[in-house]
């Protein structure tokens, strides 16, 4: 059982030594002769401009987190795919209440704006909290 | 369950070796269809044809200096590139390339396959964070996001397969279409299939992370040397690999199309060669049609990408999938 899993294992192995051998092949054969401006994060040739660890829009957060609740339903779901005609009649009801449930929850956050990229309506939704 | 022999490492050996090699063709490839389509003529000095063009271009990089920018995360910038690669190259060891051929059949390969393509997306958002530049940050947020928002309808299309198949293993996935493909059977799981592919592997319309015009060169603008490099391979090695699922799952594996009704008796070793064949030649052709969309069609803006991904593939891949389970359950 658990033996099917070793060639997976080892092919981890095999396929992280290859991608640190090719880095390391870069670090050893190539020039490394760095100055302070070539140490410079890009921003378009011109003096960056503070650090780039700042805050950043709050739509990013709404969609992680939309994807962490969504990921789970999916999952629900495969185990109900495999055996759906076993389970009888009565789990493909459920299945649909499911479903339902689930839909409701996305049109209720879709219409809350959560994929709403503009920068007005983002501000026009916070006043009215 | 099958025992686990010398022949699955042999498997395993040969399909790296095919997958690091197809990356580098899918590049030549890439640049000569371009070039045609464009009315160039590409690539021809390396080699005959310009064949040996990917290893002078790995040559090159390899020689480049690698610079880490300052105040950056040094261990995670240099980590990053590593995390593409290997989820890229960990994906072989599920899908069959002929029937028996595969390097090991565990019962739950295609939530391995889901698992290890969502690590993929580790490595593009700790470039981004990790570079210390404003470009890599936006780049890095846009291709996580984009890349779990598409996550969902390509499960769903996933599970609307299984509904067929009944079980998770994709060596019974592909052994189920030996007579229908499941193209035929569920045309729009296919669609959204092929489509959140597409986004998965950041590909045009979606390369939204990369567009040079607003985000330079996305999450790997600071990256040069081997370790941009890695990010270029893994690239084409989703390519290569997302047209593998896809033949996989949609376009009958290893299978000629309703082979069970005419396909006669063969010896084990001549079927071998003509289900690899055939599953290369899918492959080849699907990877040739990623080349053509890109060279074909514009790509989106993000916010279009996001509507798409959530308020359109979604609903209609669950819509797809319960009308897949009703009409199984009821008619047949």
């Amino acid at each position: 059982m658990l033996a099917s899993y070793v060639p997976i294992l080892v092919l981890f192995g095999v396929a992280f030594a290859l991608a640190l051998v090719l880095m390391t092949l870069s670090r050893i054969a190539g020039p490394y002769r760095p100055n302070k401006i070539k140490l410079d994060p890009y921003e378009s040739g011109m003096d960056p401009v503070g650090q780039a660890k700042e805050r950043y829009s709050i739509a990013f957060y709404l969609v992680a987190m939309e994807f962490i609740v969504f990921d789970l339903e999916v999952i629900f779901i495969y185990p109900w795919a495999v055996g759906f005609r076993d389970l009888g009649v009565g789990t493909f009801y459920a299945m649909v209440v499911f479903v339902v449930i689930l839909f409701v929850g996305l049109f209720y956050t879709l219409r809350k704006g959560t994929l709403d990229w503009d920068m007005k309506s983002l501000k026009h939704q916070a006043m009215k909290l | 369950m099958t025992e686990i022999t010398s022949a699955s490492y042999i498997v395993l050996g040969v399909s790296l070796f095919m997958l690091l090699n197809s990356a580098a063709l899918t590049v030549y490839a890439e640049r000569r269809i371009a070039a045609f389509i464009q009315y160039r003529v590409g690539p021809n000095r390396v080699g005959p044809l310009g064949l040996l063009q990917p290893i002078a271009d790995v040559v090159k990089l390899i020689l480049k200096e690698d610079v880490t920018p300052r105040n950056s995360y040094r261990t995670l910038h240099t980590i990053a590139p590593l995390i593409p690669v290997v989820t890229a190259l960990m994906t072989v060891a599920v899908i069959p390339f002929g029937e028996g051929i595969f390097v090991t059949n565990i019962n739950a390969s295609v939530l391995y396959l889901l698992a290890i393509a969502s690590l993929g997306v580790y490595g593009v958002t700790l470039a981004g964070w990790s570079s210390n530049s404003k470009y890599s940050l936006l780049g890095g947020l846009r291709a996580a996001a984009q890349m779990i928002s598409y996550e969902l309808p390509l499960g769903m299309a996933i599970a609307s397969v299984i509904l067929f198949v009944g079980s998770l293993s994709i060596v019974d996935v592909a052994a189920a279409q030996e007579n229908w493909w499941f193209i035929f059977l569920n045309p729009i799981g296919a669609i959204i299939f092929i489509i959140a592919a597409f986004a998965e592997s950041n590909r045009t319309p979606f390369d939204i992370v990369e567009a040079e015009q607003e985000l330079v060169g996305g999450f790997h603008t600071e990256y040069s040397s081997m370790k941009f490099g890695m990010f270029f391979l893994a690239e084409y090695m989703h390519v290569v690999i997302n047209s593998m699922l896809i033949t996989t799952f949609f376009f009958g594996s290893y299978h000629l199309p309703f082979a069970g009704y005419w396909l006669p008796e063969m010896s084990p070793l001549l079927k071998g060669l003509l289900d690899v064949s055939v599953f290369v030649a899918k492959t080849g052709f699907f990877v040739f049609f990623f080349i053509w969309i890109r060279w074909t069609i514009p790509r989106f803006k993000f916010n279009q990408v996001m509507t798409l991904g959530w308020a359109k593939l979604l609903p209609m891949s669950i819509v797809n999938f319960m009308a897949i389970a009703a009409v199984l359950y009821f008619l047949f």
